[in-house]
């Protein structure tokens, strides 16, 4: 039993990512990564989020008709995402500002949805929980690498402390302009899945 | 009047591209661009949606939801901030309004109806839908301002998502390393895809 746990929370990580192999929850990835504050609020408010949604959908899947599930999972995301978006508000202003749309975003974020209908409705709360746990961590780990590569190469720095003294302000680092520009995000992240089917070639798709 | 319009459309559909410019409905954009046909269909269906369903979140949020909106009902009202429900409400009305153009287009267009066949339902949860509806309220647009920024939005996602598939097809005859077939790839090609519609930006009409 504690094998099956502690393997529910890892395979999402590397063996079953939800961006590099189940292609989910891309949307509102990329938008945010080009610093890692704003990629850690992300991070968190996605696990939050999502580990409430897959409880809450999960002590509810007895009782929610069939034909009307995707209403009800819905409106539940959506709630627990107004809960977030009020929370990023009231306590880190200036993120939120950053993120904007993104956080509202979350509801259609096809992970979320998609372990409440993969996973949650056939699987009790605990299990559910730590499902949701190891999802967000699997998005999360994707993100972070891209934020931190983003916000080294196109702007020096990591969390805002210098790390590569700019050009402009008398350093020897010439900023890569392409990293903080969305099409940087699209070449990380391809390249982050290369490296992952490199490591691990079941993954590589027949095409 | 005119020229704002056109200027908002294309600013809509070039510059601020829902896919390649705000990753907005991205899980669709790669998962349904292997063939030009599922993707030319998913393009019309988010054009179609997108267009009804901005304008009506407009409305819903000037005479509901805004700070003092619903002071035509009782004066009692007008401080009344209902904007946090905002989310909730968006994906109540998308969700909604994609089951009446599903159910008119079964009635009077079973043609179209056949063409977009699944991806209908799918658009409820495409994020660049809610994601137009989001930015609507943010940049505070007037009624007609939504609608063409909703139309403006929509047939940019169909270019965007038209044209990868249109590479992804000519791309199967092409040997790509192991590792990088499939999604890999795509994410690469989006990228320059994304740097050629960087090209538009500072166009204004």
């Amino acid at each position: 039993m504690a094998d099956k746990k502690s393997e529910i929370v890892l395979d999402p990580l590397f063996n079953n990512n939800p961006i590099a192999l189940q292609v989910l929850g891309i949307c509102s990835a990329l938008a945010v990564t080009t610093k890692l504050e704003t990629t850690a609020v992300m991070c968190l408010a996605v696990i939050g989020v999502l580990v409430a949604s897959n409880v809450t959908v999960s002590l509810l899947r007895n009782h929610i008709p069939p034909s009307i599930r995707i209403i009800v999972q819905l409106t539940v995301i959506a709630s627990l995402v107004i809960i977030t978006d009020q929370i990023l508000k009231a306590y880190v202003y200036d993120i939120s500002r950053q993120i904007s749309v993104y956080v509202g975003l979350i509801i259609t974020n096809c992970i979320i949805m998609g372990r409440a209908e993969a996973f949650a409705m056939q699987n009790g709360p605990v299990m559910s929980m730590l499902d949701g746990l190891g999802n967000g961590l699997g998005y999360s780990v994707i993100l972070l690498g891209t934020g931190f590569l983003r916000e080294l190469f196109g702007a020096g720095k990591i969390f805002g402390q210098t790390v590569l003294p700019l050009v402009t302000e008398g350093g020897w680092y010439v900023p890569n302009g392409l990293m903080v520009l969305s099409p940087g995000a699209f070449f990380i992240i391809g390249l982050f899945i290369w490296a992952i089917r490199t490591w691990k070639p079941a993954q590589i798709e027949e095409d | 009047m005119l020229e704002q319009y056109l200027s908002l459309a294309v600013k809509a559909i070039f510059v601020e591209n829902m896919a390649l410019a705000f990753f907005l409905g991205m899980c669709s954009f790669l998962a349904c661009s292997k063939k030009v046909d599922t993707a030319l269909g998913l393009g019309f269906a988010v054009i179609f949606v997108s267009t009804v369903t901005v304008p009506a979140n407009n409305l819903i949020y000037n005479y509901l939801l805004k700070e003092g909106a619903l002071s035509w009902v009782s004066p009692s009202f007008a401080t009344t901030d209902l904007s946090f429900l905002g989310f909730l409400t968006y994906i109540g009305t998308i969700a909604a309004m994609v089951q009446i153009v599903e159910m008119t287009l079964d009635r009077f267009f079973p043609a179209l109806y056949g063409a977009l066949g699944v991806f209908l339902p799918l658009i409820a949860v495409n994020c660049a839908i809610l994601g137009a509806s989001l930015f609507m309220v943010e940049r505070d647009y007037t009624l007609g301002e939504s609608a063409v920024f909703g139309l403006g939005s929509g047939i940019g996602f169909f270019l965007a998502i038209g044209s990868l598939a249109a590479i992804r097809e000519k791309l199967r005859y092409s040997n790509v390393p192991a590792g990088l077939r499939g999604l890999g790839l795509t994410f690469i090609l989006t990228g320059l895809m994304a740097i050629g519609f960087m090209a538009f930006s500072g166009i204004a009409l």
